[in-house]
């Protein structure tokens, strides 16, 4: 059966977000290793006209020498005890290396000049090989210090049939350009947890490439709350059919921050799916930049991609004034024979007649606001299952509200 | 026995040609036990009252007063009212995303009762509830009032009225947009609610319709921003019978006074 949704049915009523049609098909973005084969930016491409370019510290422009030292710690989920040592984690392989290593890439190519920029400047990659069903991994990256940049590389692997956890926590201060390739085997299930918790000075612009083998899963979850601006490149691909992949996230921006999270699915197998999630809440304050947040979805479904299955779904709280999110779901369907096919996105505000209805029910103002935020972000942070990160994340986010007096 | 009590109260909205009056000095007590009846035609300022009375933001009381059980209802935030045991039953239900309804009734409860009701008995005290409105479990998960109909929004207003437990309730046009066996429902619901205590009873309504479900002890006529004839039951006949014309001169003079 095919089928092309609309609106989600529960959505009846919603602000519809004005799904756009790109200046080009995604299909022919183009990608490269090299930063010099991408134009310098200058603002009004369909891919950075939403980033404030003035703000990436020349990340896009080549003047960013990329030359400071992120720390990068790979640990138990409790701990940080570097798993390089012998006493790693069974089922876990951690591994410094070189440009030259032949697995580099294996996730995708850069699509982006940012991207390539750090893929060019990195000097060695980490690689984390998961194999079997080892216990949960925690991937910490440190940002290079206020006014420092640098280029990560890193590579998550799992071999065939493994079954796997691993959460990546962003923290420090400082500006960082990265790749994240995330190479999932055949059969094999990852639950990736990515978490940007940035000191306020950060900036951090970031791709991330999801390869998907045959009958693979994947279910990641982003957590943007930190940073001046933090700007992630999703990517999903399926190397055969079978794939599976969810993605998840939250952000929530106060005043002055940037949070973009745009997102590419690239069906050109059979019989995949992909399923995204996307929340973010805004709070800016008066006198202050706006909080911004931008979603952009863009799922493409080849002429080969038969019963594909997807469904890609932003939804913005917008809390108070001095605050814009810009949302653009696009799915272009290339085939006639796809199993079901969806987009939507929803802005809606949290406002005063909302707050008036919950407090003539006795509920304390800051009680009804933390109610209204704690309820749309629950649906994602209920999906993480580590108890421990969900409750930091759930604390962390708590007081963002107390610190705005929200 | 619980006492509000309404004086001479003024309220004025802020509008783009600068503040407007639209209540001119209402006076009105309810007590514990009693059910008064407000009629009046549209834009008369019937919603105004209510509206003020919970503390919407957006009505300034610019003179009067209003107390409960001797207490200056006008000092306490929107929020201590509730807790002071004031109901508004709105004729607009609000939608709040993102908000279950079972988390909203639940947090409203604790707000009211100062403690978190026991979760055992929460659950079946609000399951009991329902089912005596009418009304479906699988609207515990749905946000507040998000695309609930316009029927539905109110037996939502009477469900949480019956959970909360207040001394005064006042209900805006509850019965508006609802059908016959909706209206009965809803009227058996707001029947055992006076009926479980001393409570005091507002209801503002177009239609006489509900008053035989809910018999009032007082109507008064409402025009112009200000009660302008009160009697009893049988003032809702005669006005069913031959409308407000006969007001509207009062009304409109008041207006014309202010
Ligand atoms: N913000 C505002 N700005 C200007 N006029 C307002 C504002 N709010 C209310 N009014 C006016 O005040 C008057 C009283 O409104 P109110 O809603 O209290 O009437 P009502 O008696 O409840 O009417 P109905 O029977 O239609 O519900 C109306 O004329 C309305 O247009
Ligand atoms: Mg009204």
């Amino acid at each position: 059966m095919t089928e092309v949704a609309g609106l989600a049915p529960e959505l009846a009523g919603a602000k519809e977000g004005q799904g756009q049609v790109p200046v080009a098909s995604a299909g022919e973005r183009f990608t490269s290793y090299d930063v010099e084969a991408f134009e310098v930016p200058g603002g009004r491409e369909e891919n950075w006209r939403f980033t404030p370019l003035k703000r990436l510290r020349g990340l896009h422009d080549g003047t960013a020498a990329l030359d400071g030292a992120a720390a990068i710690e790979v640990g138990g989920a409790g701990g940080t005890a570097d798993a390089r040592s012998a006493d790693a984690p069974r089922g876990v392989t951690v591994e410094t290396v070189g440009r030259d290593d032949t697995r580099l890439g294996d996730g995708g190519v850069p699509a982006d000049r940012v991207a390539a920029a750090a893929w060019s400047a990195f000097r060695e990659a980490t690689v984390v090989t998961l194999d079997g069903t080892p216990e949960p991994v925690t991937i910490s990256v440190t940002g290079p210090g206020a006014g420092a940049d640098a280029a990560v590389h890193l590579q998550l692997r799992t071999t065939a049939h493994t079954e796997a956890t691993v959460v990546i926590e962003y923290r420090g201060s400082g500006t960082v350009a990265d790749n994240v390739e995330v190479v999932l085997g055949d059969g094999s299930r990852l639950t990736v947890v990515i978490t940007e918790e940035w000191a306020e000075d950060a900036v951090h612009v970031g791709a991330q490439h999801f390869s998907l083998g045959r009958d693979a899963t994947v279910k990641a979850t982003s957590v943007l709350l930190g940073g001046d601006l933090v700007r992630i490149s999703p990517t999903v691909s399926y190397r055969g059919p079978g794939g599976d992949a969810e993605l998840l996230g939250l952000g929530y921006a106060d005043a002055g921050q940037h949070l973009e999270q745009r997102l590419f699915v690239d069906h050109a197998v059979p019989h995949c799916r992909s399923n995204v999630l996307h929340k973010n809440a805004l709070q800016g304050a008066a006198g202050r930049p706006d909080a911004h947040t931008v979603w952009i979805g863009d799922v493409l479904i080849r002429a080969a991609a038969e019963n594909t299955e997807t469904f890609e779904f932003n939804r913005n709280l917008v809390l108070t004034e001095h605050a814009r999110a810009d949302s653009v779901p696009n799915l272009e369907i290339e085939t006639g024979e796809i199993a079901g096919a969806g987009h939507a996105s929803a802005t809606g505000r949290f406002d005063d007649e909302q707050l008036f209805y919950l407090c003539s029910r006795g509920i304390p103002e800051d009680v009804a606001r933390r109610l209204v935020v704690r309820g749309f972000f629950g649906e994602i942070l209920n999906a993480i299952t580590l108890p421990e990160l969900r409750e930091r994340l759930e604390a962390a986010i708590e007081s963002e509200l107390a610190i705005s007096g929200v | 026995m619980s006492i509000l009590e309404i004086t001479d109260l003024h309220v004025s909205v802020t509008t783009d040609d600068g503040p407007k009056e639209l209540l001119h000095g209402v006076d009105l007590t309810v007590r514990g036990g009693e059910t008064h009846a407000i009629m009046g035609p549209n834009g008369s300022g019937k919603s105004t009252l209510a509206y003020a009375i919970a503390g919407h933001p957006r009505y300034e009381v610019i003179a009067g007063s209003v107390t409960l059980d001797g207490a200056d209802v006008l000092e306490m935030s929107v929020d201590e009212r509730a807790r002071a045991g004031l109901f508004l039953a709105m004729q607009y239900p609000v939608e709040v995303p993102g908000v279950s309804m079972a988390n909203f009734l639940r947090s409203a409860a604790t707000a009211v009762r100062g403690e978190a009701p026991k979760l055992r008995t929460w659950v079946k005290e609000v399951k009991t509830a329902m089912s005596d409105l009418d009304i479906d479990p699988a609207f515990a998960d749905r946000s507040v009032n998000e695309g609930f109909s316009g029927g539905e929004k109110k037996r939502h207003e009477v469900l949480q009225l019956s959970l909360l437990k207040p001394k005064i309730a006042i209900l805006d046009e509850t019965d508006s947009g609802l059908d016959v066996d909706a209206l009965r429902v809803v009227s058996d619901g707001v029947n055992r609610y006076r009926a479980a205590g001393d409570v005091g009873v507002l209801l503002i309504t177009h239609y006489t319709r509900i008053l035989k479900h809910i018999t009032p002890d007082v109507v008064h006529v409402f025009a112009g921003g200000r009660i302008v004839a009160s009697g009893g039951a049988d003032l809702a006949n005669e006005l069913e019978e031959h409308g407000y014309e006969k007001y509207a001169a009062t009304g409109s003079g008041a207006e014309v006074a202010s």
